[in-house]
């Protein structure tokens, strides 16, 4: 399965999430993002970093990037997408996820292993978890105060869609604690900490984020 | 050409911790009586004659402002 990761000129990420994917079994296929083009992949992880500067708002600029064009196509179409940290806050500018991410509450940039709830296991990447379990992964974000009106806190809740809550003290002052959500249909989430960099004990606190690139390879094999 | 204003501020139920810093920080500088601070981007933009209303609009509402946090006003001022 091919699984594709998009690098925008400021991304960091995009490095660990290949090596995430390449761990969980799958080919990991450089995406360009000034590229029209999705190179046949089977899904699509938006990485973490500063993409464009992130001038303007984190994401404002790379949402309207050729690639980003092509990637909200395609999740239309059903094609699993995952934002981690600034490829969340892309995927909200682009209406791929609903809502924002705000200056942390507190204004500090916060770097810490963070643990996190998982409230939803039924998503194209977290069927290998078990409800409520509760994991360990890097947060380190300026901007991570997840923000939404209250009809669509309601709509979220109702219907599941958060995905991750964050463990303990508030971290960001997001709403209700959230620290990732989902679609409608469960194919496109988004969160604010990094699975990518906790996929083996050596490197990171923990391997806890590695089942998320083991969810979606579960997810297209028996698709 | 013509000088257009668009002013961009957080949403009032929006929290905005650097309106608060700011807040916070005038009355440690002897500054009294100051209840409130939001802070907002203010944008200048320098526009040939046939942009029209309603691609400022548009300009606005999709790209300098993200509507889900932030409320905008377009103006056009005398240069």
């Amino acid at each position: 399965m091919r699984v594709g990761v998009i690098t925008f000129p400021g991304t960091l990420d995009d490095v660990d999430a290949e090596r995430a994917v390449r761990y969980a079994g799958g080919e990991a296929v450089k995406l360009w993002h000034a590229d029209h083009d999705l190179k046949d992949v089977d899904a699509v992880i938006v990485p973490g970093g500063f993409s464009y500067g992130d001038y303007l708002r984190c994401g404002a600029i790379a949402r309207f990037a050729p690639v980003m064009q092509e990637v909200v196509d395609a999740a239309k179409k059903g094609m699993p997408v995952l934002g981690i940290c600034n490829g969340f806050q892309i995927l909200c500018e682009a209406h791929l996820l609903p809502g924002a991410l705000i200056r942390n509450h507190k204004l500090h940039f916060v770097c810490r292993d963070q643990w996190l709830k998982v409230e939803n296991n039924a998503t194209a990447w977290t069927t290998r978890y078990d409800q409520g379990a509760e994991i360990l992964v890097p947060l380190k974000s300026g901007e991570g105060g997840y923000q939404a009106d209250q009809s669509t806190l309601d709509e979220l809740e109702g219907e599941g869609r958060v995905v991750f809550r964050y463990v303990g003290e508030n971290p960001n002052g997001s709403r209700n604690n959230i620290a990732g959500i989902t679609s409608a249909n469960g194919r496109v989430v988004g969160l604010m900490p990094h699975p990518e960099h906790a996929i083996d004990a050596l490197t990171g606190p923990t391997d806890d984020g590695l089942g998320m690139f083991l969810s979606l390879v579960d997810s297209v094999v028996k698709a | 050409m013509a000088r257009v204003v668009v002013d961009v501020m957080p949403k009032p139920e929006i929290l905005d911790p650097q309106g608060q810093a700011v807040a916070n920080a005038l009355p440690r500088l002897g500054f009294d009586g100051i209840t409130s601070v939001r802070q907002g981007k203010h944008f200048e933009l320098e526009v040939a004659d046939d942009v029209d209303d309603a691609t400022l609009a548009k300009i606005a509402e999709t790209f300098l402002a993200n509507p889900v946090i932030e409320d905008w006003v377009v103006r056009r001022v005398e240069a």
